[in-house]
């Protein structure tokens, strides 16, 4: 059969999205002014092409805008040096570039103090900031640290580690088969024994938005401290640190439109003050002696060594982009896309979707399999039709156990996707169940 | 367009050597961390030649298409002939470009091979690095 050639594969009319767009987005037009993705997408010099890429990765990395890209070439063509130390006029003028990213971070999420912003590289790193400097002034033997099965790798190992650095236990909450957390079960996990609770705020596998507000109520009845992983959810609504009480939140630059190489680390400025560094080097001290050292206020204690500075001014007009953009906005846009994507991808042969089948429950990632394909098949016929989206374990490899499967597709969507984009999705998604499945 | 040629399918969908042998001299299996491919390879040698080969597992079009293949070439050659397979011969068979992630798909086969047969741990290609 001509079925090797793909694109000529007929696809069947029920495959195809028999309903459009305006239908599910009506009710929401009169409560927001909707996105104006034509003009956004122009700020993002990749969708060029014709035809455009179909970028659905964004739960790994978004595109940059170009805002973003212009003002880190501003700092390298016209202010390039080092911050805090130097006499100079573009020294100091990088400082206040550097100072002022933090300060936009501080508004975005609404932290009390700006000096309770740390930058470091990513998520991870202030996860293991958090591991470290915290947990092994915190966490005794026997200890308890209550996380998720479905957590990001990077809120798994960093607690690993401390425990086995502390003889603290780990312990694990469930998820329903719909990837919904049991909350009957975390109140039973939490004891006097509890001593952290670190927690996604959005699965990056299920898209599950995890009612994390009365996670730490519940945590801090007992006594226990908080992370939240938000590596998920401020890039797509607002999160307001001082309305959640949590005790840390952690996020990446280069999931929200800002560069890879930076990435935020809140916390309360209590435990802050009293944490001992993380890393030893430059900036972070006040006075060195040959043996001992004090070491320099918040927030520069926890920033040692020479910070991504083109990358933290990056983030700071990242942050701009978005608040400008309107987060409320780009977050029922993307509820749209789910929803629409929902819709079509259902009819699709054979296919498995995981997670909540709520859209208010799950934020705009959609994990699936199709029977009888591999997920990186699925993958690189998308490839070909232009539609890059993950397939693999996501870094979620206990989730994957719990699912029962080796891998899934995800789709993950941001502001800069379209209808087309899904359309082109599911068109491709037929095609591969087509051709792989052709003659089973 | 040129992944996934009828070649490929053809070898995915009805593979050569495809099962387990009940008394293999050698039998091994390793996984690809990064994507949960799994393949093992059983092997019945004979006077240093690979007399039956047979593998299983599971994975993606790529490596399983690539498995079928390695196993048709090196049935009946000798285990010192076998040896001197390289990354660019397992990449020839497959016979189309790959990305840097999906040649480790095509190299899993060969990597199984090289383990169980002669002890052999990296992957192919970077033994020479």
């Amino acid at each position: 059969m001509e079925g090797g050639k793909i694109g000529r594969l007929d696809i069947p009319f029920k495959c195809l999205p028999s309903f459009h767009l305006h239908k599910v987005i009506n009710m929401h037009t009169s409560e927001f002014r909707p996105l104006d993705v034509e003009r956004i997408r122009k700020d993002f010099p990749i969708f060029a092409t014709e035809p455009p890429l179909a970028f659905l990765d964004n739960a790994a990395s978004t595109q940059t805008a170009r805002p973003v890209v212009d003002a880190m070439d501003a700092y390298y063509d016209t202010y390039r040096s080092n911050i805090h130390r130097g006499i100079y006029r573009i020294s100091e003028q990088a400082t206040e570039a550097y100072e002022h990213a933090r300060e936009k971070v501080a508004q975005l999420i609404n932290a009390p103090r700006t000096r309770q912003i740390i930058f470091t590289r990513n998520t991870t790193e202030s996860i293991n900031l958090v591991a470290h400097s915290w947990g092994n002034a915190n966490i005794r033997e026997g200890d308890e640290i209550v996380l998720t099965v479905m957590e990001h790798h990077s809120n798994l190992v960093p607690w690993q580690l401390l425990a086995q650095r502390t003889g603290a236990v780990l312990r694990f909450l469930e998820i329903t088969d719909e990837g919904l957390l049991d909350f009957t079960q975390f109140r039973d996990l939490l004891t006097e024994k509890t001593k952290l609770v670190a927690m996604g705020h959005v699965s990056n596998v299920l898209g599950t938005i995890n009612p994390i507000q009365s996670v730490i109520e519940a945590a801090h009845a007992v006594g226990a401290k908080v992370v939240v992983d938000a590596a998920q959810s401020v890039p797509h609504f607002h999160v307001d640190v001082q309305q959640l009480d949590c005790d840390f939140l952690a996020f990446s630059g280069h999931k929200m439109c800002g560069p890879t190489g930076i990435g935020v680390l809140y916390g309360q400025l209590e435990l802050l003050e009293e944490m001992p560094p993380f890393l030893g080097g430059g900036s972070m001290i006040r006075a060195v002696e040959r043996d001992v050292s004090t070491y320099a206020e918040l927030p520069a204690k926890f920033e040692a060594g020479t910070p991504s500075i083109a990358e933290a001014i990056g983030l700071g007009h990242a942050v701009d982009y978005l608040t400008q953009t309107n987060l409320a906005a780009i977050h029922v846009h993307e509820q749209e896309l789910l929803k629409y994507a929902h819709q079509c991808l259902k009819e699709i042969e054979g296919i498995t979707l995981y997670g909540p089948s709520a859209p208010h429950q799950k934020a705009g990632v959609i994990s699936f399999n199709i029977e009888g394909v591999h997920p990186h098949d699925v993958a690189g016929i998308l490839d070909t039709h232009g539609v890059a989206i993950r397939a693999g374990h996501h870094c979620a490899q206990p989730l994957m156990k719990r699912l029962d499967v080796i891998a899934t597709v995800r789709a993950s969507f941001y502001l800069y996707n379209t209808v087309e984009d899904v359309d082109r999705l599911s068109e491709g998604l037929c095609r591969a169940q087509k051709l792989m499945t052709r003659r089973k | 367009m040129n992944i996934y040629q009828e070649e490929l399918l053809d070898h995915y969908e009805n593979p050569s050597n495809y099962g387990t042998l009940p008394n293999p001299d050698i039998s091994h299996e390793e996984d690809n961390p990064l994507c949960g491919d799994q393949i093992r390879i059983d092997l019945l040698v004979k006077d240093d030649k690979i007399k039956e080969v047979r593998f299983s597992g599971h994975g993606c079009t790529i490596s399983m298409a690539a498995a079928s293949m390695l196993t048709e070439k090196i049935a009946g050659k000798s285990l010192d002939e076998v040896k001197h397979l390289t990354k660019d011969d397992m990449l020839a068979m497959v016979g189309i470009p790959l990305g840097p992630v999906r040649i480790k798909c095509a190299l899993l086969p060969l990597k199984v091979l090289k383990s169980g047969a002669y002890g052999i741990n990296c992957w192919p290609g970077e033994e020479d690095e």
